[in-house]
C-alpha cells in the first residue's frame, strides 16, 4: 500500500514537473558566430530557468522575412522572433508582433542607447536588441601611404581631395577608384540620415510621418552626394561587380574608401589583404555636427505567445539582452552593445576598429522607416535618377519626397 | 447492356483524368482561389482582423506607376524572348541533330547552363558584364567599341537579363526540338526524298508541319514562363531588386516584394489576379492561332 | 557556353581572401571550401533530402502526366477542351502566391517538416501533361486502331503501345522536372522548419548574409550539387538520341 503511495506520489510529481515545461521558439537569420552565441545564451538560461525550453531556429538571411510572412499567419511560427527594426511597422500593421510589457519602457528609454527608440510603434516598444551598428568610414591605409596620405579625411573637402588623387585610370578606363559609391549600398543611409543632418536639414518629423529632406538642406545633399561622381570624380555606382560590389571591390584593393556598417567588420578582416583602418564619418567643417545612422536586428514577441508561453518568451528576451548576455554577444560575435553602460568602457572607445563605431552611438539615428523596403528604393531611386539619367537633383529630390510622403501617408492612414 | 464504343472511351478517359485532376483541382486550383480571394481584403495575420475592401486595392492598382512598369517589362521579356530561345533552340537542334562527331559532348556544352545553379550563373553573368572589370567589355574595347554599363543602364538592363534567361534555357529547347526532331518518323522523309525533295524543301513540308505541337508548346509554356519572370531578374541586380530605376521589374517579382517584404497580401493578390488574367488570355490566343492538326 | 560552369568549379578552388581577386585561375588552389562543405555543414543531409524528393516527384510526373496527356491527346470524350483548359490554368498564378495557402494547408493537416510536405507541391505538373500531350497528338491513329483490334484494353494500349513510342519526351520531361525539384527553392524554404530536413538550394543560401556571401563556399557546394543533375541529363538523353522507330504501321 505504502508503495502505491509512493509510486502514484512520484508519478504526479513528475508529471505536475512536465506539465510545467514551456517550450517556447526563437527564430533568427542563420549566421554562424550569432548562431553559436544564441545556443550557449539558451543553454545558460535554460539552466536557471528550468522549467522552459527554448527551441532555436534559423533561416537564409536572404529568405527571412518570406518565412514568417508565411509562418505567423498558419499559427505555426516563432515565439519570439529576431528582426531588422526597420520592418516593425510593416510587422505591427500586419498583426505579426504584439507590444512589450509596459514596464519595461523606463529601463529601455534610459539604459540603452538612443537609436533603440526606433524600436517603438505608436508609442510603445516592440521589440529590443542585444546588439547595434552604425556607420564609419574603412580605408585603405597602404593605397593612402602610397599617394602620401597618413590619416583619414577629417572633413569632406579632405575627403574628396583623397578620393581624387586614388582615382586611377589607365588607357581611359578607370582601374581604381577614391570612394565606393553604392546607393543601394550604405550611401541611401549616408544620404538620408547623415548628409541631412550635417547640413543642417532633417529627413523626417519627429512623429515620423512627414517627409522633410525636401529642404534647403536636403537639395543640397542630394547634389553633394552626386557631385562626387558627376564633378569630382571619386568614383562611380557599380565600379566592382557583385552583390556588394563596393565591399568586395575594397577588400580586392580597388576602392580606397568605403563607408559601411560594423556589420562588415568580419568579413573585411577575413578577405582583406592589405593593411585597412576605420575612422568616424568626416563632418562639413572642422566641429562641424557628427551625424551617423545607427540600425539594429531586435527581439519581438509574436501573438503567438500566449498565457505561459508569454511569461517565458518575456524570461527569455531580458535574459538575452542583459548586461551580461550583450558582454558575452560582443566577446563572440563582434557586435557593439545596445546598453549605455558597456559602451562607456574606454578600453572599447580607444580599440582600432571598434572604437570610432562606439564613438558614434552617441550621437547615432535609427531612421523610423514604415516600410523599410519600399523608402529604401525611393531614395536610391533618387540619386540613380541624377546618376544615370542626369536629372537635376532638386527636381529627383522633389519626386522622391512625393513617392515616400504617400508610402507615410498609406501606412498611416 | 453493353456500354458504347463511344462511352467506353469516355470511361476510359476519365479513369485515367481522376488522379491528375482531383491533384490539380485541391493542390493548385483551390489554392490559387484562396489566393486571389484575398484581394478583396486588407491582410493581416490574424483572419478575424481582416477587413472586406471590395474592389479597392483594383483601384490602386489603375494608379500605381511602379505597377504600370512591371506590366510593360513583363510584356517586352515575353516579346523579346519566346521568339528569340525558339528560334535558337531550333536552329542549334538542327545543327546538332546533324553533327554525328561529339554530339554527346556537344549536347553537355549547351546544357551546362540550364543546369548551372541560378545564383552561380548570375554572378558569373554580372562579372562578365561588368562595365569596368568584365570579359564583354574587354572584348567590345578591343573591337574599339565604347565600353557598355548593361545591367547597370536603365535602358540596357532589360535586354540584357533577356538575354541571360534566353541564354539559361537553350538547353531545354535544345533538348525540346532534338526530342521533336527525332520524333518524326524517318518514313517521311524518306518517301519524300524518293518523291524528289530536299534540303529547304523537306524542312518546309515535313519537319515544320510535324514540329508544330512541340512548337505550339514551347510557344506557350515559353510564354507563360516569360510572363511569371522571376529569378535570373532577382539574382542579376541583388541590391536593387528590379533593376535600377525599376528597369528589369516583373510582375511576378512585384507580388513577391509585395507580399513578402512589404506584407501587403491582399494588394499583391490583386496584382496576381491581373496576372493570371493576362496568362489566360494570352494563352487561350496563341492555342487557337499556333494549333494546327496535321493530316497525313 | 560553358563559362559559367567552369568559372563556378574555378572559384570553388580559391580560399576566400582570393574571390575577391578578378583572376580568372586560383593562385592558390585549395580543396579547402569542399573540406569545409562537406565536414562543417549539412551538405551531405541536404544533397540525401534533396535526392529523394527530385527522385520521387521526377517518377510520379512522368508516370502521371503522360497518362493525362494519353487521355487528352488520344481519347475523346465530353469537356475535353474544358478540362485541357482546367488543367493549363494552373500554370496560370505563379507559385509565389500559392505558397501562403499551401502552407496554411501543411500547417492544418500536419505536414510542415515533413517529406510528404516538401513532395506534394510537385508530383504531378501542367507543364507535363501539356508537354506529353503535344507528344502523343505526333503519333499516328493507326497505331492505336490496331493496337485495340488486337485486344488490348485502354491501359494496355496506352502503357505498351503509346508510352514507349513517346520516350524522347519523357526524357525531356524527366530533366526538366528533376531540375526543376532539385532547385526548388521558395516552397523548401516556407515548409521546412529544422535543418536536417533542408534541401540543397536552402542549405546553399546559408552561405549569404548580410555581412556577404562566402561565394567560395557556394561555389563548391553548387558544384556538387550538379553532379546529380549532369547524371541524369546523360542518362535521359540517350533515350531521345535513340528516337523512334515505328514498325508495323502499315495498315
Amino acid at each position: 500500500m505504502l508503495k502505491r503511495l509512493l509510486l502514484a506520489g512520484l508519478f504526479l510529481s513528475i508529471s505536475l514537473g512536465l506539465a510545467q515545461t514551456v517550450t517556447i521558439t526563437y527564430w533568427q537569420y542563420d549566421f554562424k558566430s550569432k548562431v553559436e552565441a544564441i545556443n550557449e545564451l539558451i543553454r545558460r538560461f535554460e539552466a536557471q530557468n528550468p522549467g522552459i525550453k527554448v527551441v532555436h531556429q534559423t533561416f537564409p538571411y536572404d529568405a527571412y522575412q518570406q518565412k514568417v510572412a508565411a509562418a505567423i499567419p498558419a499559427g505555426q511560427g516563432p515565439d519570439v522572433v529576431n528582426l531588422y527594426y526597420g520592418w516593425a511597422p510593416t510587422w505591427v500593421k500586419a498583426g505579426y508582433l504584439v507590444p512589450l510589457p509596459e514596464g519595461w519602457t523606463k529601463e529601455l528609454d534610459q539604459e540603452f542607447v538612443s537609436m533603440v527608440q526606433a524600436a517603438k510603434v505608436g508609442g510603445k516598444f516592440y521589440g529590443m536588441p542585444t546588439a547595434v551598428r552604425s556607420l564609419a568610414l574603412f580605408y585603405n591605409k597602404d593605397l593612402f601611404r602610397q599617394a602620401g596620405f597618413a590619416n583619414p579625411p577629417r572633413t569632406w573637402e579632405e575627403f574628396i581631395a583623397i578620393g581624387q588623387k586614388l582615382t586611377v585610370k589607365q588607357g581611359g578606363r578607370l582601374v581604381q577608384i577614391g570612394y565606393g559609391v553604392a546607393p543601394d549600398g550604405q550611401d541611401h543611409h549616408l544620404v538620408r540620415e547623415v548628409l541631412v543632418r550635417q547640413f543642417g536639414g532633417r529627413p523626417y518629423s519627429e512623429d515620423g510621418r512627414r517627409v522633410l529632406y525636401l529642404s534647403e538642406a536636403g537639395v543640397r545633399t542630394l547634389s553633394f552626394y552626386t557631385d562626387w561622381v558627376r564633378k569630382h570624380e571619386i568614383g562611380v555606382p557599380g565600379f566592382f561587380p557583385g552583390n556588394n560590389g563596393y565591399r568586395d571591390g575594397f577588400i580586392a584593393g580597388k576602392i580606397g574608401m568605403i563607408i559601411d556598417g560594423s556589420f562588415a567588420i568580419g568579413t573585411i578582416q577575413q578577405g582583406a589583404r592589405f593593411d585597412w583602418g576605420v575612422a568616424e564619418l568626416p563632418v562639413e567643417r572642422p566641429g562641424g555636427r557628427k551625424a551617423n545612422f545607427g540600425s539594429f536586428w531586435m527581439h519581438g514577441l509574436t501573438p503567438l505567445a500566449t498565457g505561459p508561453k508569454r511569461e517565458a518568451a518575456l524570461k527569455f528576451l531580458a535574459f538575452i539582452t542583459s548586461e551580461e548576455a550583450q558582454r558575452y554577444w560582443l566577446e563572440k560575435v563582434g557586435e557593439l552593445p545596445a546598453r549605455k553602460a558597456l559602451i562607456r568602457d574606454p578600453k572599447l572607445s580607444l580599440h582600432p576598429v571598434y572604437g570610432p563605431f562606439i564613438l558614434s552611438l552617441g550621437y547615432a539615428k535609427a531612421t523610423p522607416f514604415v516600410d523599410e523596403s519600399a523608402q529604401r528604393k525611393v531614395m536610391v531611386d533618387a540619386i540613380n535618377r541624377v546618376l544615370l539619367q542626369g536629372m537635376d537633383p532638386a527636381q529627383s529630390l522633389k519626386l522622391a519626397a512625393e513617392e515616400e510622403q504617400k508610402i507615410l501617408d498609406l501606412f498611416w492612414r | 447492356m453493353r456500354l458504347t464504343l463511344g462511352r467506353r472511351e469516355a470511361l476510359w478517359a476519365y479513369l485515367f483524368l481522376a488522379i491528375p485532376l482531383a491533384f490539380f483541382l485541391y493542390f493548385r486550383l483551390f489554392p490559387a482561389f484562396q489566393a486571389l480571394w484575398l484581394s478583396l481584403f486588407e491582410w493581416h495575420a490574424d483572419p478575424s482582423a481582416r477587413r472586406f475592401v471590395g474592389l479597392a486595392h483594383y483601384h490602386q492598382l489603375l494608379e500605381d506607376a511602379v505597377f504600370r512598369r512591371a506590366l510593360l517589362n513583363t510584356f517586352l521579356y515575353t516579346l523579346l524572348g519566346v521568339p528569340a530561345q525558339i528560334f535558337l533552340g531550333l536552329a542549334l537542334a538542327l545543327l546538332l541533330q546533324r553533327t554525328p562527331i561529339a554530339r554527346d559532348f556537344f549536347r553537355a556544352v549547351y546544357f551546362a547552363p540550364y543546369v548551372t545553379p541560378a545564383v552561380a550563373v548570375a554572378w558569373v553573368w554580372s562579372w562578365m558584364l561588368s562595365p569596368h572589370f568584365g570579359l564583354v567589355n574587354e572584348v567590345l574595347v578591343l573591337l574599339g567599341l565604347p565600353p557598355q554599363p548593361f545591367l547597370q543602364s536603365p535602358s540596357q538592363a532589360l535586354p540584357t537579363v533577356t538575354w541571360v534567361v534566353v541564354w539559361q534555357n537553350l538547353g531545354f529547347q535544345i533538348v525540346l526540338f532534338l526530342a521533336g526532331l527525332e520524333s518524326i518518323p524517318r518514313q517521311y522523309y524518306e518517301a519524300a526524298r524518293i518523291d524528289g525533295a530536299e534540303g529547304w524543301r523537306l524542312f518546309r513540308h515535313i519537319t515544320w508541319p510535324l514540329l508544330n505541337p512541340v512548337l505550339v508548346f514551347s510557344a506557350v509554356i515559353g510564354t507563360i514562363g516569360y510572363l511569371q519572370l522571376f529569378t535570373q531578374v532577382v539574382n542579376l541586380n541583388f541590391t536593387d531588386q528590379g533593376g535600377p530605376l525599376n528597369s528589369t521589374l516583373t510582375l511576378a517579382l512585384y507580388i513577391y516584394q509585395l507580399a513578402f517584404l512589404r506584407f501587403q497580401l491582399g494588394y499583391a493578390a490583386a496584382v496576381t489576379a491581373v496576372l493570371f488574367a493576362l496568362i489566360l488570355l494570352v494563352t487561350l490566343i496563341q492555342l487557337k492561332l499556333l494549333t494546327r492538326r496535321v493530316e497525313l | 557556353m560553358v563559362l559559367p560552369f567552369v568559372w563556378m568549379v574555378l572559384t570553388s578552388l580559391k580560399p576566400f581572401p582570393e574571390i575577391f581577386q578578378l583572376r580568372f585561375f586560383p593562385q592558390e588552389p585549395t580543396l579547402d571550401n569542399y573540406r569545409q562543405v562537406l565536414r562543417e555543414t549539412g551538405f551531405l543531409r541536404w544533397f540525401w533530402n534533396s535526392l529523394l524528393v527530385a527522385t520521387i516527384t521526377t517518377l510520379s510526373v512522368l508516370f502521371f502526366d503522360s497518362l493525362a496527356g494519353y487521355a487528352l491527346a488520344r481519347l475523346r470524350f465530353p469537356g475535353k477542351d474544358l478540362v485541357f483548359l482546367l488543367i493549363l490554368s494552373t500554370l496560370m498564378v505563379p507559385t509565389e502566391m500559392l505558397v501562403i495557402p499551401w502552407y496554411v494547408m501543411s500547417a492544418e493537416k500536419g505536414w510542415i517538416n515533413t517529406y510528404w510536405g516538401l513532395l506534394f507541391p510537385g508530383l504531378m505538373t501542367a507543364f507535363g501533361v501539356f508537354l506529353m500531350r503535344q507528344f502523343f497528338l505526333t503519333l499516328p491513329q493507326d497505331l492505336f486502331d490496331a493496337a485495340r483490334m488486337d485486344g488490348l484494353s485502354e491501359f494496355g494500349v496506352f502503357w505498351r503501345i503509346g508510352f514507349p513510342l513517346v520516350r524522347p519526351a519523357l526524357a525531356a520531361l524527366g530533366i526538366f522536372t528533376f531540375l526543376g525539384n532539385w532547385n526548388a527553392f521558395l516552397w523548401p524554404l516556407i515548409v521546412i522548419q529544422t535543418p536536417d530536413m533542408r534541401t540543397l538550394p536552402v542549405g546553399i543560401a546559408l552561405f549569404s548574409g548580410e555581412a556577404g556571401t562566402a561565394w567560395n563556399l557556394i561555389m563548391a557546394a553548387s558544384s556538387l550539387a550538379v553532379l546529380p543533375v549532369l547524371l541524369v541529363f546523360f542518362f535521359f538523353q540517350r533515350q531521345i538520341i535513340e528516337g523512334v522507330v515505328l514498325t508495323g504501321v502499315k495498315g
